[in-house]
């Protein structure tokens, strides 16, 4: 906890926090809006990180763990109207044990082996989202009866509230000695092994941390959007916007890859004019960035500190 | 009736993901790289070849949209791959997913690039032959006959490549030992381009064939990708011969489940397929650990 009070970058992202706080005084509601998303998106990226950047695993389905948190929650809310709360629980609960049941034995992979199990889970959960159209609202979605809020500022306030305490704990999990171990386990499994750290079991945790989070950010997503549909929460292309926001803002960072979502949501939605460009445009920088500063936007501003 | 229709589709289709996928196979074995672009260069080469057939007739187009495969393959290795692989600034642990997502970034630029200029609805390229031939009281189109018949000739002449010549021997070697390669004096960067070489032939065949099999539309780069990376996986990664075997099981399961099931599934008996080839043997059907 010391550490964590003497970095830099800890202060750094709470003078960051301290200015989003205070947004929603000067700015409309579309912004505000705009922002939400990508706070539960930064999210998202973060709990992706802890897989990469320390644990050293890629993993291609972010959004099957964040589908299925947003599915079990709104599934659980569109049937049962169980309260916000029970539903948001169960949908991270459904993404941990999801999670479980692709990486216990897909750990047993290395390399692309473990990454291409979960893009097949993935493709598999969309296929479901379909087949089970009658619960899950097929293709086009599923409609929620609740919602967080209908005012934009508290909504505002929500998503920023859950992407602190969520950066702050991974954010600290990774200083901690579990994230040392992690990141040991990720480079050299054999000599972290040799060390008598058990590698299958902290990166089963890390897994399951990353489901948690995810997973509760999903279900948050949901009841913010009042809509799940596989084009939000599922599909391969949201995904990948994942793992570009991580790698973008700087992987093995944590905090980094909040950045990155950030700036390739509010970046896609400044170049909407454009209309079909737009997307090309987005990954076009962010291609160059890759090849130009692969450490990404918060390492190299870290580099220049140091 | 139905049973040797099913099996005339599912032959040619399979032999159409079979090429498909073989060059992406070759490109792993030798060079390490999973290119996530192969759907998008497919996609340019079919609407090439379209876009040229009302201009140049289906023989020209299909030409046009060879060559369009083969400078796609290289923008893809000399502009994204090889800065990447080249780049001091990437510990040589992580290259492997950096190639993997700027590849993706490519093939996503690609496809967005495809819409904008001719929109995202399906295009159909001409068939090289027109017409309907009948095989034992089925009516098969007979450009569904040359596909296959392509398709094999193709994966025929990449066979007497590898085994049968010099340069052929040296892809097989940089697959097996690269460093033993180097030591014996051939220069690793010009396998490279050589294995770009032949993966922009294959792929632009591929898409040209697959443009006039299906029709492709910008939107389908990404499952062109998934497709091939599935069927890699299923039969091995780097292994030819298990792709052409996991080609033929998913074009299989798949016009079986489309006949006789619903088409809406077709997809799900071959992903349950790879799901439990990837538990039980993670290394795929013929791959090498």
């Amino acid at each position: 906890m010391r550490g964590l009070l003497r970095s830099r970058l800890f202060w750094a992202a709470v003078l960051v926090l301290a200015v989003a706080a205070v947004l929603p005084l000067g700015v409309s509601g579309y912004v505000l809006g705009l922002l939400t998303l990508a706070y539960y998106f930064g999210v998202f990226a973060m709990a992706w990180d802890l897989l990469f950047g320390f644990a050293g695993e890629v993993n291609f389905g972010p959004t099957f763990l964040v589908g299925l948190g947003a599915y079990g929650a709104g599934i659980l809310n569109s049937e049962t109207g169980l309260p916000i709360p029970v539903c948001v629980l169960f949908g991270a609960a459904l993404a941990v044990a999801g999670g479980l049941l692709l990486a216990v034995p897909a750990l047993r992979l290395s390399g692309p082996y473990f990454g291409l199990t979960t893009l097949v889970a993935v493709l598999l959960l969309q296929q479901m989202v379909t087949v089970f159209a009658k619960y899950s609202g097929g293709e086009i979605g599923l409609t929620i009866p609740d919602v967080l809020s209908i005012s934009d500022i508290t909504n505002y306030y929500i998503a920023l509230g859950f992407m602190a305490i969520s950066g702050l704990v991974l954010f600290g999990l990774s200083r901690s000695a579990l994230g040392l171990i992690l990141q040991a386990c990720g480079q050299d499994p054999v000599e972290a092994q040799a060390l008598g750290f058990n590698v299958a079991k902290h990166k089963l945790a890390a897994f399951c941390v990353s489901a948690l989070f995810s997973g509760l950010a999903g279900a948050m997503l949901v009841f913010y959007l009042g809509t799940a549909s596989p084009g939000t929460v599922i599909d391969i292309a949201v995904g990948v916007q994942v793992i570009i926001a991580a790698v973008l803002g700087g992987r093995r960072t944590i905090l980094g890859a909040a950045v990155g979502a950030a700036v390739l949501i509010v970046a896609g939605e400044v170049l909407r004019p454009l209309g079909q460009l737009s997307t090309f445009i987005v990954s076009a920088v962010a291609l160059l960035a890759i090849l130009l500063m692969p450490s990404g936007l918060l390492g190299v501003l870290m580099r220049q500190r140091s | 009736m139905l049973g040797l229709q099913i099996l005339i589709d599912g032959f040619a289709i399979s032999a159409l993901y079979g090429l498909g996928a073989i060059g992406f196979t070759l490109l792993f074995g030798v060079s390490g790289v999973l290119n996530l672009a192969h759907g998008g260069i497919l996609l340019v080469s079919a609407v090439v070849a379209w876009l040229l057939a009302d201009q140049v007739g289906a023989y020209g187009g299909a030409a046009a949209g060879l060559l369009a495969g083969m400078a796609m393959a290289f923008a893809t290795f000399l502009l994204v791959v090889r800065p990447i692989q080249r780049s001091p600034a990437i510990p040589s642990e992580e290259k492997e997913i950096f190639v993997l997502t700027g590849t993706l970034l490519w093939g996503i630029m690609i496809q967005e690039a495809v819409a904008y200029f001719t929109t995202t609805s399906p295009h159909t390229v001409r068939p090289l032959i027109a017409g309907v031939t009948v095989l034992g009281g089925v009516r098969t189109p007979t450009n569904e006959i040359l596909t296959a018949v392509l398709c094999w000739t193709a994966i025929g002449l990449l066979w007497l490549l590898v085994n049968r010549t010099r340069a052929g021997k040296a892809l097989l070697a940089a697959s097996i030992n690269p460093r033993g390669l180097t030591l014996l004096g051939f220069e690793l960067q010009r396998i490279y381009l050589l294995v770009w070489a032949i993966y922009g032939v294959l792929a632009g065949t591929a898409g040209v064939l697959l443009g006039a099999f299906l029709g492709v539309s910008s939107e389908n780069a990404g499952t062109l990708t998934a497709s091939a990376f599935s069927i890699v996986v299923l039969g091995g990664l780097g292994s030819v011969a298990g792709s052409l075997l996991a080609a033929y099981a998913v074009g299989y399961l798949e016009t079986i489940t489309a006949y006789l099931i619903s088409p809406s599934l077709r997809t799900v008996p071959s992903l349950l397929l790879l799901v439990v080839v990837v538990y039980l043997r993670p290394q795929g059907l013929l791959g090498r650990r």
